[in-house]
């Protein structure tokens, strides 16, 4: 039977926090990003205008065709070092983080897109032409009477996708970050105390994931509009 | 006011309106009536543009609705309109609903919306609803707030697309004390409805609208007492008898 050792877990806490500390900033900024950039996207996915249109779609379907690991290579080798060097000459980032803020927040857009598409069409034409019928013009009537009522709707949606994010953000290990798996198991390797370390990452996480989606259930029963 | 010139409109290969033509005065009361599917809510409709048509002219005060320099938007806020299903913005209170347009697109200052807001839920007699959401509202209730709504804008002309339709009959008299109000007021109403005890009380003209083609469109005595149509007499003989 295999003997568990625990002994050198309350040790790595505080590097495991500051792990911790780089999985939230990554899943909180690609949240937001994701969002935002999603909603121009859905908007422009919807418009009359074709290119428009067409673009939007296109952005969508690359970035979902794509394994979301490959994403972060592909940020890290091709896009993010160039554009930076671009922008800032004399800059000095940390640029691994800079890149798995970006490679979220394009690759999360993608999926917010979608949902955020679905939760527009979902409002119905009476609601449009009530606002058109006010003098609204079309802009106005997407800020002020679609997007407020379709995202009441999409929130538990939404907030499945930020969960499924926050574990997600665990692949920025291929980059070299170390995010709070990636701390996790670099104590592992260094300490010899593999299993331990991962299980105990697993809890946190699961622990994590299980509050945040008992929140979204209680939040469905009560979103009713 | 308002003056339709040979408005024809298609879905498809459909021909929903064919070549319908009618003039609304300043202050008259017009009722379009006729069976479902004759075209008399797509009419409406395209009279402040919400659904295009192919063919003829609408001119409301002397801008033209189909026209492309035409501001849509600007035209619509003088023309209030008045929805089957109330269409009320389920996010905001009732007051919220009254203030929204007035202050985002007449860019009145939020003290001149709400006051007048607060004067017209007195008009409906809903003044103690103000906070509520729509949803907290009856049927009847919200159809006022929707009325009320669109007063707010100081439209010069009215639609309303059949407003009691799809209210409990314990409701409709409600809605309809507003709307006989408006028309004793002089505000002038174009209204698709099938009652005909408010088009026999206000309404100054009645038209009779049946397979897109406006049949009959006469003064309310003549149209009731001896109606030109057998068509027309059958849709009133059916309506009336209940």
């Amino acid at each position: 039977m295999y003997a568990f050792d625990w002994s050198s877990i309350p040790g790595s806490l505080p590097f495991l926090w500051q792990g911790m500390l780089v999985t939230l900033q990554i899943t909180l900024v690609a949240i937001v990003v994701g969002i935002l950039l999603g909603t121009i996207i859905a908007v422009l996915r919807l418009s009359k205008n074709p290119i428009l249109s067409a673009l939007a779609a296109a952005y969508v379907t690359l970035f979902r065709s794509i394994p979301l690991v490959m994403v972060l290579l592909w940020f890290q080798l091709a896009l993010v070092p160039p554009v930076v060097r671009w922008l800032f000459p004399k800059g000095n980032f940390d640029l691994n983080l800079l890149i798995a803020f970006t490679a979220f927040a394009f690759f999360e857009a993608s999926y917010y897109a979608e949902i955020i598409r679905a939760g527009i069409q979902s409002i119905s034409k009476g609601q449009v032409m009530a606002a058109q019928a006010l003098g609204m013009t079309d802009g106005a009537v997407m800020r002020l009477v679609i997007l407020p009522q379709a995202f009441r709707r999409m929130i538990p949606l939404l907030l499945t996708q930020a969960i499924i994010l926050f574990q997600d953000s665990s692949l920025v290990y291929v980059i070299g970050l170390a995010d709070f798996f990636g701390v996790a198991k670099n104590r592992a390797d260094s300490t010899g105390n593999e299993v331990e370390f991962i299980l105990f990452a697993g809890a946190v996480y699961l622990i994590l994931c299980l509050t945040l989606s008992t929140i979204v259930r209680q939040l469905q029963k009560r979103i009713v509009i | 006011m308002i003056s339709i010139r040979d408005i024809s409109k298609w879905y498809g290969a459909f021909h929903v309106l064919k070549d319908c033509s009618t003039e609304i005065q300043k202050g008259e009361v017009v009722v379009v009536c006729g069976p479902s599917g004759s075209g008399k809510s797509t009419l409406i409709k395209c009279v402040n543009g919400l659904e295009p048509f192919q063919k003829g002219e609408i001119v409301i005060e002397g801008t033209s609705v189909g026209a492309k320099k035409t501001n849509l938007p600007k035209l619509r806020a003088r023309v209030g309109m008045v929805f089957q299903h109330f269409e009320l913005f389920p996010h905001l209170s009732v007051f919220q609903n009254l203030t929204i347009a007035q202050c985002r697109v007449l860019r009145r200052s939020a003290g001149e919306a709400e006051e007048k807001a607060g004067r017209l839920l007195d008009l409906v007699g809903l003044r103690a609803h103000a906070r509520k959401f729509p949803a907290q509202l009856s049927g009847g209730q919200q159809q006022r707030v929707a009325i009320a709504r669109a007063l707010a804008m100081d439209p010069i002309a009215m639609l309303f697309d059949e407003p009691t339709s799809a209210l409990d009959p314990e409701m409709i008299n409600e809605v309809l004390d507003v709307m006989v109000k408006l028309a004793q007021e002089g505000m002038t109403m174009m209204v698709v409805t099938h009652e005909m005890g408010f088009a026999k009380k206000v309404a100054d003209r009645v038209i009779f609208m049946d397979e897109g083609q406006i049949v009959e469109d006469r003064p309310k005595t003549d149209f009731f007492s001896r109606p030109n149509t057998d068509r027309a007499q059958q849709f009133l003989s059916k309506i009336l008898s209940h």
